[in-house]
């Protein structure tokens, strides 16, 4: 009976092809709607997430200052290069800790000059933001202790300065910064944007001492870089690193702290946490739409109702029973329905796919979301046909029979 | 143009009855539509008894209750009093489901507007009673070919009702009745859009059923001339009976050429 039923239902729906059609377009959107937001969303999630990764991973940035941003480092004495040295011996689980200075500087080179800032540092600097040389070598120890004029640039610099091909060029030639002209020892592996949009490989690299000697004039290091090794406890390694870094900058029980950890993870999950939030909400938008859709599908489905009442008539006279007429128009509904999720699901596939193309952001196919949706517009099947349905079950043979 | 009908092939037929076996009973039977000041008694306490094989035509000017008999008689209404007894079972205290697999059993319908389904062709409108009745899709095939083939539409299935003469759809709306092998056939007004060549090919194709399948036809008509098929009259009045004889002069078996058109 059942599939005999289920036959009647798709006989009915292709007898109205163009009508069957418009009725589901409505679900046909919505269906797809979601699915394209859900998708893309979860794209620009996972997007976020991999570009937070390229900072370093279990990454820890202390900077002075009590908070993060402008005006925030007012007063506060900055760190020293041995607060590094003193985090990587006397702190477990530290993988590495990297000072690092910065200016803004203009380089010049090959006859050409490009603004860019120089970072001072050292080989740790590599671990800690996971830094990869593309050609050429690290410092060796004597050129750090010494302060020696070398350098290793960013290919943004590489590339305004000496041109050429990716990673090709520029080694062992002269760059000027500020008085002073270093050699090109290595050219970094390229990193592309950072998830706030500035460009991580317009740099240039050189040991602290140098850049404190020759560029800053002073000792001081805005920050610390501190790795974490895979495992560690983060919310321990952080307590004592504040500890530490308190008792060196002499601050007493009642001071605050002078200055402030950042937890790449941290900036991860809330990065990520704003995509969701934003996915979710788009996706609720497009699950009114649905909601439309099944009221479309309610509509029509009346509509086909009162226009087939001779017909409904008819089918209870001959002996349909109240169920049967009720299972056929149910069916129907939900067919349509179902239908419109699938042509939704194959519509939301393409379009997330080449939308995802265009923004940047990876594919990712979600199963749940493409089933849940499918079920879900089977449901508004169900839930809006069963009123026009039960309205043709009752029908009064007669009455339908002499329906004109 | 008559495929035997005897040999059924249906799991879901009923029995065939002895032509005689009382079948029909109505005792005082009463319908009255609203009430208070807008009460109408449609039917005001009729009496009637109808054997297995039997051809009755009901008779009567409009408003006279015999639309609001045949539908009582075809179950799909139940008297407002009184007693129907049919085949034994007493249908005024059957349930609204209980008359619908009464109907699918027992009976077919022939009606004035044909109602066919559009859109369908021939041989799934006549397949449409015993697709309720749970018949495999072979034997559905198999026994609207030969209700098609008995109403003389045999190479006509795949037509749509579009495609088919008034006549025509008249027959597959008869081959539709009959495809369940029912022991009632209800006609209602059957001949009503057909002109008179038409007609009487459907008559003829009624009373074939009658008298060579035993099926019991009761038919609802206005015109003298279809009624003149009947082995009995019912004539209805004002709610009433006002006569119930046999037909002193049934129109004889026109000759075989008039059946074909």
């Amino acid at each position: 009976m059942l599939l005999n039923t289920l036959f009647l239902a798709l006989r009915s729906i292709r007898r109205n092809l163009l009508r069957s059609f418009l009725t589901i377009l409505g679900i046909v959107i919505g269906v797809s709607a979601v699915i394209t937001m859900v998708t893309l969303g979860n794209g620009a999630t996972q997007a976020v997430q991999t570009q937070i990764a390229s900072l370093g991973s279990n990454l820890l940035m202390v900077r002075v200052g009590q908070r993060q941003g402008p005006g925030g480092a007012a007063g506060a004495p900055q760190f020293k290069e041995a607060d590094a040295a003193a985090i990587q011996a006397q702190i477990g689980g530290v993988a590495a800790a990297a000072p690092e200075g910065r200016a803004a500087v203009t380089v010049v080179g090959n006859g050409r000059n490009w603004a860019t800032n120089v970072t001072g540092s050292s080989n740790a600097w590599f671990v800690t933001g996971n830094w990869k040389l593309a050609s050429g070598r690290l410092f060796e120890d004597d050129e750090q202790r010494a302060g020696a004029a070398v350098c290793i640039i960013g290919e943004t610099v590489r590339r305004e300065i000496f041109g050429g091909a990716l990673g090709l060029g520029g080694l062992g030639e002269s760059l000027r910064i500020k008085q002073f002209s270093c050699t090109v020892i290595g050219v970094l592996a390229s990193k592309g944007q950072a998830a706030m949009g500035n460009d991580q490989d317009d740099t240039v690299l050189v040991p602290l001492r140098t850049l404190q000697r020759r560029v800053t004039g002073s000792l001081k290091v805005g920050t610390l870089l501190i790795s974490m090794e895979d495992g560690s406890d983060n919310t321990r390694l952080k307590a004592s690193l504040r500890q530490l870094l308190r008792e060196r900058r002499k601050l007493a029980d009642a001071d605050d702290d002078n200055f402030n950890i950042l937890d790449t993870q941290q900036l991860a999950d809330t990065l990520s946490g704003t995509t969701q939030v934003m996915t979710t909400l788009l996706g609720a938008v497009a699950a009114v739409s649905l909601l439309v859709g099944g009221i479309g599908i309610m509509n029509i489905m009346l509509v086909s109702v009162t226009e087939r009442t001779r017909e409904i008539g008819l089918r209870l006279a001959i002996g349909a029973l109240e169920r049967e007429v009720l299972l056929q128009f149910l069916i129907e509904s939900v067919v349509l329905a179902a239908l419109g999720g699938v042509i939704g699901i194959v519509i939301a596939t393409a379009a997330s796919y080449a939308l995802a193309g265009v923004m940047g952001v990876p594919y990712l196919f979600d199963p749940a979301i493409n089933l849940l949706s499918f079920v879900f517009s089977a449901g508004i099947g169900v839930l809006f046909g069963y009123f026009p349905a039960r309205r043709a079950a009752q029908m009064d043979p007669i009455e339908a029979l002499r329906h004109e | 143009m008559n495929a035997p009908l005897s040999g059924s092939m249906l799991a879901s037929a009923a029995p065939p009855l002895a032509v005689g076996t009382p079948l029909i009973r109505l005792r005082a039977v009463a319908k009255v539509y609203g009430s208070g000041a807008a009460e109408l008694m449609a039917l005001k306490g009729i009496d009637l008894d109808i054997s297995a094989g039997e051809f009755v035509a009901i008779m009567g000017p409009s408003g006279s209750g015999k639309s609001t008999a045949m539908n009582i008689l075809g179950c799909l209404d139940t008297p407002s009093s009184g007693q129907y007894l049919f085949h034994g079972a007493h249908v005024e205290a059957l349930s609204r489901d209980q008359r619908a697999r009464l109907r699918r059993r027992y009976l077919g319908f022939v009606f004035q507007g044909f109602n066919l389904l559009a859109r369908t062709s021939a041989q799934e409108n006549v397949e449409l009673p015993l697709l309720y009745r749970g018949e495999t899709a072979l034997v559905r095939h198999a026994a609207a070919a030969r209700a098609l083939q008995s109403v003389g539409l045999g190479g006509w299935e795949q037509h749509t009702p579009a495609e088919l003469s008034g006549g025509q759809q008249q027959r597959v709306a008869i081959a539709r009745a009959i495809v369940s092998e029912p022991a009632v056939l209800l006609a209602d007004e059957p001949t009503g859009n057909l002109d008179t060549q038409r007609s009487q090919e459907i008559m003829e194709l009624l009373r074939g059923l009658n008298e060579q399948h035993g099926i019991t036809v009761l038919m609802v008509t206005h015109e003298p001339d279809m009624a003149a098929y009947a082995r009995r009259l019912v004539r209805f009045v004002d709610g009433h009976i006002a006569s119930d004889a046999a037909n002193p002069h049934p129109l004889e078996a026109a000759p075989a050429a008039a059946e074909n058109p």
